[in-house]
């Protein structure tokens, strides 16, 4: 790799202007990624309140907090909010923007102009879902299944449903422009078997974007068809089918699932070897578990309806192909694990992250193969064990692997470091906040809570208020890097090109990177990770 | 919007950043032209299992709906659309040849093809109209004894309206090609023209898969 990109000192993106207009009309996609994780944040911030407000009304029994169409209403905008405003564009939107042209020796993504379209779309999708939230509402859950959305809920359905097919398009047109600048922007000896993991993972993360999103498009145009023109699609009443309706929805959502986790992988990989000073073991076999997941990712969605009436032999076909997509997410966790063998291990804020995620994600993956397997599915349908384990997933995999990105690439993208200590501190609240939140919710499933009530038996209560406890001390994990990464902006000392002494060419440029990113396109002789034993000293 | 800050570069004066020179833009250009593609594949896709799904589970009143159809002026309509996907590959081939005025005449051509034929589609709603079938207009009319016949007349709307307003589309992109290749200096070093042909043919391939099992399958 050269080091040619540090010879003639130019201004910072960031000092490349700072007037509001600067940032609203940017095309660089290192303010692109500023853009998408300042409004995340927000969405995050909603999201999460209407989850305070959850697990606040779940400490007691009784229905005493909020009343059931409230409570129904909140448990839908967190979902919705969190899977299509901040898990779905978190690490794609704001790290992949970020990473992606560095990553790969270009001084763009090939579509700079969509790119800042699509936060535009984004913004516009997130205001019509907002102004359905706040004129009332919406209060089918975040699947919007049918006939109930169509036809009986009183709520703002077809305002919601425009808001996510709106964001829909922000989603793919982020996929598009990373697979074609993938293809095409790789700077010259960057083959695809030198892609640093991060890529392999985004790029699988692209193509379900981009082929699954379009089909959540066309499920929402139906449900505001059949419900603007009350005409039957799917309301049995009408010869319709509300089968029809889970079998398109998931054909998206199972699908998204990987969209919401495929990155976080990513991340991991860069994380787990830039932490052990090791190339990470196995690196095909990562990069090809990435695609393989994307792939089994289209073909396990009918594990959603085991109990809605889906026929005996789809259900044995969907729980088999289900069972397949522990073999590559095994793949990489068994890589990640032999990448810190022998490693020189540096336990820095990133890698407590990164090793949290490998933690949460086995527990996330395994109890997904609970529920994917018939007979306990059949149990455990529609109750806390299932809301637990996609979590587990979600938040505990996917979160915690974009606070480990942050924490990892915040000294490029802002030129500083944020206290270390305060980082370590952060990562553990974190971890112990999720386990005493998420773990209980597995016992109480297994007991047979339902999910989505607001009134529950008194015996489930000890269970509920541990993990309410436990969600404050998430929140705990959430506020301290929201304030220490803020502050680092003015106080923190100065990063330097690449302080984790990592390898890659992001950390060839100084930080926080010129507006074009390489004063030339450098040449790449080396394989990604290519550690030596000098690094591990 | 703002040019792309201009940057020292070793590229070639004619490529827009981030590209290094023209072929490169020019292949990207195609290549996002092929994935979004895949994406409108997907999205009619959607329609395409809905279809499916009714048909399979009533077979005989998707016979009932699709005999219910005008069928020659189906036909028709395909052979305007084929014909218009003829006009546009000889617009490409033109330009490729660098010969502006052909492409120029060919393109106008597929526009006018495109017109006629979202002119007869309307005409064929009309038929349905003017025969009480059309869903949720016409509630308790013909349709309203058979549900699934209904369904089939909700698909039909949904499959050939989608597909109308990619064909409006689809003249729109023919409108602002033909513009832009009118003040173009060198017509055979220009794509973009390559590039709404694959979105027209695309275009046609969906009405070459809708015709048949809307209007013919029995």
């Amino acid at each position: 790799m050269t080091t040619a990109a540090l010879e003639r000192p130019q201004p910072s993106y960031l000092a490349a202007g700072d007037t509001l207009r600067s940032w609203l009309l940017t095309t660089d996609h290192k303010r692109i990624a500023w853009l998408y994780l300042v409004t995340i944040t927000l969405f995050f911030a909603i999201g999460g309140a209407a989850a305070t407000l959850i697990r606040l009304e779940l400490l007691t029994p009784q229905g005493d907090l909020v009343s059931d169409e409230t409570y129904n209403k909140l448990f839908t905008l967190h979902g919705v909010i969190m899977v299509w405003f901040f898990l779905i564009p978190s690490v794609p939107a704001v790290l992949g923007n970020f990473l992606v042209p560095l990553m790969i020796g270009a001084r763009d993504l090939a579509f700079p102009r969509l790119n800042l379209l699509s936060w535009y779309i984004f913004i516009l999708g997130g205001a019509f879902t907002l102004w359905a939230m706040v004129s009332g509402g919406v209060d089918t859950g975040w699947t919007f299944y049918t006939p109930f959305s169509t036809m009986f809920s009183n709520t703002h359905v077809v305002l919601t449903a425009v808001g996510v097919f709106v964001t829909g398009f922000s989603s793919i047109l982020t996929g598009l422009n990373f697979i074609v600048t993938l293809h095409t922007l790789r700077a010259p000896g960057m083959t695809w078997m030198r892609l640093p993991l991060f890529l392999w993972s985004l790029y699988a993360t692209s193509l379900v974007m981009v082929l699954a999103t379009p089909v959540l498009a066309i499920t929402l145009v139906l449900i505001a068809v059949e419900r603007i023109a009350r005409v039957g699609i799917f309301d049995p009443a009408l010869g319709g089918d509300p089968l029809l309706f889970q079998h398109l929805f998931w054909f998206y959502s199972h699908p998204a699932v990987y969209i919401m986790i495929l990155p976080g992988m990513g991340v991991t990989s860069e994380i787990v070897a830039a932490f052990s000073r090791r190339r990470v073991f196995g690196y095909g076999f990562v990069a090809v578990a990435s695609l393989a997941i994307a792939l089994l990712g289209f073909l396990v969605w009918g594990h959603h309806m085991f109990v809605a009436g889906e026929s005996f032999y789809a259900n044995l076909v969907f729980s088999f192909l289900s069972f397949m997509v522990a073999i590559p997410s095994a793949v990489k966790v068994f890589n990640w694990t032999a990448t810190l063998y022998k490693g020189s291990i540096a336990l820095d804020t990133p890698m407590l992250y990164a090793l949290a995620f490998i933690a949460l994600f086995t527990i996330g993956g395994l109890t997904g193969l609970y529920l994917a397997s018939l007979p306990v599915d059949v149990h455990v349908t529609d109750t806390y064990f299932v809301v637990a384990h996609f979590h587990t997933i979600m938040v505990g995999g996917m979160v915690t692997a974009y606070l480990g990105g942050l924490h990892y690439w915040w000294p490029k993208m802002t030129g500083r470091r944020y206290p270390e200590t305060w980082g370590r501190v952060a990562a553990v609240t974190l971890f112990l906040g999720f386990a005493l939140t998420f773990f209980p919710q597995f016992a109480l499933g297994y007991l047979g809570m339902p999910r989505r009530y607001h009134v529950y038996p008194p015996e489930f209560q000890v269970l509920n208020v541990l993990s309410s406890a436990g969600a404050s001390i998430l929140a705990i994990g959430y506020a301290l890097p929201l304030v220490y990464l803020i502050a680092s902006l003015r106080g923190g000392p100065t990063a330097g090109p690449n302080p984790w002494g990592a390898r890659g060419l992001e950390w060839t440029v100084p930080s926080p990177p010129p507006p074009g990113n390489f004063a030339t396109i450098p040449r790449v002789t080396e394989e990604a990770y290519a550690y030596t034993d000098a690094d591990r000293e | 919007m703002p040019t792309p800050m201009p940057i020292a570069s070793e590229a070639g004066a004619s490529a827009r950043v981030p590209f290094a020179d023209p072929a490169q833009q020019h292949e990207a250009a195609s290549a996002a032209m092929w994935v979004f593609l895949s994406t409108e594949v997907m999205l009619f896709g959607g329609v395409f299992a809905a279809y499916l799904w009714y048909r399979h589970a009533d077979p005989a009143a998707f016979a009932r709906g699709s005999a219910l159809l005008d069928a020659p002026l189906g036909t028709v309509n395909t052979a305007v659309l084929l014909t218009s996907s003829l006009a546009m590959a000889l617009a490409v081939r033109a330009a490729a040849l660098g010969r502006r005025r052909p492409a120029l005449g060919w393109l106008a051509g597929t526009a006018v093809l495109g017109l006629a034929f979202l002119a007869i589609k309307l005409l064929s709603w009309r038929h349905e109209w003017t025969r009480g079938l059309v869903p949720a207009l016409h509630a308790g009319a013909a349709l309203a004894a058979q549900p699934r016949v209904e369904l089939f007349f909700v698909v039909y709307f949904i499959a050939t309206g989608l597909h109308a307003l990619h064909v409006l589309a689809g003249v729109g992109a023919l409108a602002v090609t033909g513009a832009a290749l009118a003040r173009v200096r060198d017509p055979g070093r220009w794509n973009p023209i390559e590039l709404t042909g694959l979105y027209w043919h695309f275009v046609d391939i969906v009405w070459v898969f809708l015709f048949p099992i809307l209007y013919l399958v029995r």
